[in-house]
């Protein structure tokens, strides 16, 4: 998985023209700076070579390796406290 | 030692993010350098508390600001002199500089060069974009032969200034120029910087495609990365190419600059002398004393 900061990007697309497997495009929506950040294109074959994350002069890239991805934490206690029953 | 995984806590440490994004141009390769520094720093696993940045005016002298750890922003020029003295009130601090080709080799030239001679235990970062480019586009003495700027609209015909090898001959602990645009080997050469006693010079050739590729016809910013990748050499291959190549390989890679470390070298440095010298007159002292009692 990657994330894109996409307010950071300045779409400078040096990501998307040095990725050695060719996995990322242009996105259809704008940021707030009007340009278009970078996503992953649908059926690519990133291999998490994080070469995107570290040429990025806007530090806007953040690659997760799919072994650590986030995972929702469950827990047994409710928001307002107490347990939940 | 890497305890951050990701570049999200990464910049979550380093990062001053109120200061985010940069001011720098779309394409600028100065953002790069701070985030081959940020992965440096965490390998070496430094206290932040303990080490402290300072930068002259430019382009490349903003990036202390977006990082969050005590920072000088100095006058034109000066931001060598300024380390030197944090590094004389206590040599505890490490002291790492961030200066442009025009600050460093141009208006501060004098300092880099006595900093250099003397031996100063600091860690210089120069970025090098050939040109001054906050102040608006002006010749800068680093720039190739040829080149256009608003000071020089009809081409360079100075010969420009090659600051590794100006560091090299004064006798500097660490010399070494990269590009911006293949992270692994800067990374683990500014580590070789940092750790190393006495100064050391990391020269990157980062591409400014505002002010120096718009002027010189280097195309877009695709272009102007791939201008840099097409006229750089690796220094080990150019030796090779020089030594044992032919003809038409010498005249292709003549021109080219030459990337790699250029200098390894270990030498005392300047408060190391400074403090045996203190001790010894020390010692002279008691002894004059002992005899005169």
């Amino acid at each position: 998985m990657i994330e894109f900061k996409d307010d950071w990007c300045k779409g400078c697309n040096i990501c998307i023209d040095r990725c050695p497997v060719d996995a990322l495009e242009e996105s259809d929506r704008l940021n707030k700076k009007g340009v278009r950040p970078p996503q992953l294109k649908k059926d690519n074959k990133c291999n998490y070579c994080r070469l995107c994350e570290l040429i990025c002069p806007d530090l806007a890239i953040t690659v997760i390796p799919e072994e650590i991805k986030k995972e929702d934490k469950k827990t047994l206690l409710s928001p307002i406290g107490g347990k939940i029953k | 030692m890497v305890e951050i995984k990701t570049a999200d806590e990464l910049n979550k440490k380093f990062l001053r993010e109120g200061m985010w994004p940069t001011i720098f141009c779309n394409g600028c390769g100065h953002g790069v350098v701070l985030e081959y520094t940020f992965w440096a720093l965490e390998e070496l696993g430094w206290d932040m508390d303990n080490v402290i940045f300072a930068s002259g005016i430019g382009c490349s002298s903003r990036l202390p600001g977006y990082i969050n750890a005590d920072g000088l922003h100095t006058t034109h020029g000066r931001a060598i002199a300024f380390a030197t003295g944090i590094k004389a009130a206590n040599p505890d601090f490490n002291v790492i500089v961030f200066t442009g080709d025009g600050d460093c080799s141009g208006i501060g030239g004098n300092h880099f060069i006595h900093a250099a001679r003397r031996n100063i235990d600091i860690t210089v970062i120069m970025i090098n974009n050939f040109i001054y480019g906050m102040t608006g586009g002006q010749l800068a003495p680093t720039a190739p032969l040829g080149s256009i700027a608003t000071t020089a609209p009809y081409g360079n015909i100075e010969h420009p200034f090659d600051i590794s090898n100006l560091a090299c001959a004064l006798g500097a602990n660490y010399v070494a120029r990269w590009g911006v645009s293949h992270p692994y080997q800067p990374i683990k050469s500014l580590k070789e910087g940092l750790q190393k006693k006495g100064f050391s010079l990391l020269e990157f050739l980062a591409p400014c495609p505002t002010a120096y590729g718009r002027r010189n016809k280097l195309g877009d910013i695709k272009k102007h990365w791939a201008w840099y990748d097409n006229n750089t050499i690796l220094k080990e291959d150019y030796e090779k190419i020089m030594k044992y190549g032919t003809e038409e390989e010498k005249a292709q890679v003549k021109d080219k600059m030459q990337l790699g470390v250029f200098q390894d070298i270990q030498k005392s440095g300047f408060f190391e002398s400074y403090e045996k010298l203190v001790n010894r007159l020390k010692e002279k002292e008691t002894k004059t004393k002992g005899a005169k009692k």
